[in-house]
């Protein structure tokens, strides 16, 4: 596959084959067969993805990358190399060597073409964190981390563009990554294949403006959009993840495939630009600030939406940690009463446990009582029920610092169905152990990385 | 004028940053998106999530798109990670705020009305 490093002038196509670390594997598949793609990128890291992963890891050196990588690059990777597709992806997660490592094996055992394998490393920069734990704050509250309690078990930097740049110009063909900014991944294609200056602000927004409406995958096309009669969206069960055609200027068309299911029109497009955004004039990148209040979007097409008017301002100084805390143990219980005063014995069951709580003395940091069906997701803001509900049920959730309470509140929930009101179902429990995620502000300096390049196969 | 729950007029997608939520709202119609304006403020928005926001809300504007974007904080039970709710990400705050209730003058109150929207008593 020849570097085209900064002479493209024809469209640059760039399709996005995951959100999340579980996400969908055919619908990638189907981008790497028929896209016609020059980029197939896979966004796989949520806040709180990279610290379990280093607590897999820890248990097994070889772990900590995603667990869908052998699924996804068996199905795609064929494709990708008969069709010169290059694939970057943060599926390295808390481990890119070892993902490079099993990507490797994967080629060889598919006994593909040779091809160059790049690991973009430095984003963990726990030690640096450890040993400035008492000049970091947090950076919403501005509390220091000193006096946040619990074992820190990771921290990662959102790393930029420049790294996979600087792969793709020494030729990889697949990029592994953990911890990249989300929209980085895609932006760094553009600036590599059109050459475009690292402080051309306006046209690095541009790209991060369609960066932005595909990092989370098939959110721009229908997905968690539908509401039956008033946005409807046809065949979502073979919902077409999305694609960017993006030109040398910045201008950017977000489609799909023909013959999937799913929507991109204006209003997905609009939904996703503004998803957890918080400034729409300042929204913050490591290659760019980017300003979204003078983007228009055009529909051109059926599923197919032009945005134009993106722009950008220098790039912060700092770079966003996410740190990973052990803060405690959540217990939750669940029980459902049925028929004609079933409110009424479920308000009889939540005094039950609240009392043998006391009585048992078990030590909770925060408690909560939800009654689902009720008002469990927005409490007291929630319109009121129109009939008495034929069933509720009864959660309890509580954080303890120590298991054994967190354990207590459970096995008290689940001693309702013999001890408590009549007619319930069979109660749930789960415990399951705290991972906090605080963010940080730390100097780029502080941030060494390194790029590692290997031809790979025949 | 006629009253109608904000849902007839716009729609909406929530996300999350730490203890932070955040509400894109977007007009149907660019005639929808002044009575947006004017009625779905950091105030009333306050009032109508109730004890769920305990943080101030801070209401930016992309008007060529016709969307307002409600910056809440302290609005996730301590932050998506250690948030005791079945939510904790808050997402199902976009189903929320579509329910407050908005005035329409009469022609577009019409037009919702041949659309088959329901009209709220005042």
């Amino acid at each position: 596959m020849a570097d085209t490093a900064g002479k493209r002038t024809r469209v640059l196509r760039i399709g996005a084959g995951a959100s999340y670390a579980g996400d969908r594997v055919d619908p990638a598949t189907d981008l790497a067969a028929r896209g016609s793609l020059d980029y197939l990128v896979y966004e796989t890291l949520a806040e709180r993805t990279i610290a379990l992963a280093q607590l897999e890891r820890l248990k097994d050196p070889k772990a900590g990358y995603n667990e869908l990588l052998d699924d996804r690059f068996y199905a795609a990777l064929p494709h990708c190399r008969k069709n010169g597709t290059r694939i970057v992806t943060n599926m390295g997660a808390a481990n890119p060597r070892g993902a490079a490592a099993r990507t490797a094996e994967i080629i060889r055992e598919l006994a593909l073409e040779p091809m160059r394998v790049g690991t973009v490393l430095g984003d963990d920069v726990m030690e640096y964190c450890l040993r400035n734990r008492d000049r970091l704050e947090v950076m919403e509250t501005g509390v220091p981390f000193a006096s946040l309690e619990g074992e820190i078990v990771s921290a990662n930097a959102y790393l930029g563009a420049d790294v996979i740049v600087e792969a793709l110009a020494r030729g990889a063909d697949i990029i592994l990554t953990g911890r990249v900014g989300d929209c980085s991944l895609f932006l760094a294609p553009m600036i590599h294949e059109f050459g475009w200056r690292m402080d051309d602000w306006d046209l690095l927004g541009k790209g991060q403006t369609g960066a932005d409406m595909v990092e989370c995958g098939a959110n721009v096309s229908g997905a968690f959009f539908a509401d039956p009669g008033y946005k409807d969206v046809p065949d979502l069960a073979n919902l077409g993840y999305p694609l960017l055609e993006v030109e040398a200027d910045g201008t950017i068309i977000v489609t799909k495939l023909e013959g999937t299911g799913g929507l991109i029109n204006r209003a997905t497009c609009a939904e996703q630009m503004i998803y957890e955004i918080h400034d729409p004039a300042n929204y913050i990148t490591p290659d760019v600030v980017v300003d979204f209040t003078g983007v228009s979007l055009e529909e051109a097409g059926p599923n197919r939406v032009r945005i134009t008017g993106g722009r950008g301002k220098p790039r912060p100084e700092r770079l966003k940690v996410s740190v990973g805390i052990k803060q405690g143990w959540i217990g939750e219980g669940e029980i459902t009463y049925a028929g004609l005063g079933c409110v009424e014995r479920a308000k009889l069951a939540e005094q039950i446990v609240r009392e043998r709580l006391g009585i048992g003395g078990v030590d909770l940091e925060e408690l909560r009582v939800d009654y689902i069906g009720l008002n469990s997701l927005h409490g007291a803001a929630s319109l009121p029920p129109a009939a008495p509900p034929y069933e509720v049920r009864l959660r309890f959730a509580g954080r303890a610092k120590k298991k054994r309470d967190a354990v207590k509140l459970v096995n008290e929930v689940e001693t309702l169905v013999g001890k408590g009101p009549c007619s319930s179902s069979l109660p749930r429990k789960y415990v399951r152990e705290v991972l906090a995620i605080y963010s940080c502000l730390i100097p780029r300096a502080a941030v060494r990385t390194e790029v590692i390049v290997e031809k790979v196969g025949k | 004028m006629k009253t109608f729950y904000l849902r007839e007029i716009a729609h909406a997608r929530a996300g999350d940053k730490g203890d932070t939520n955040n509400i894109g709202v977007i007009a149907y119609a660019p005639e929808y998106y002044p009575i947006i304006l004017d009625q779905v403020t950091p105030e009333r928005v306050q009032a109508h999530f109730k004890d769920l926001v305990k943080g101030p809300i801070t209401r930016y504007l992309l008007p060529r798109v016709n969307a307002i974007n409600l910056v809440m904080e302290r609005a996730l039970g301590g932050g998506v990670t250690r948030s005791l709710s079945l939510d904790p990400h808050g997402k199902s705050y976009s189903a929320l705020i579509l329910t407050m209730r908005v005035s329409v003058p009469d022609e577009i109150a019409a037009r919702l009305d041949r659309q088959g929207r329901t009209v709220l008593d005042a």
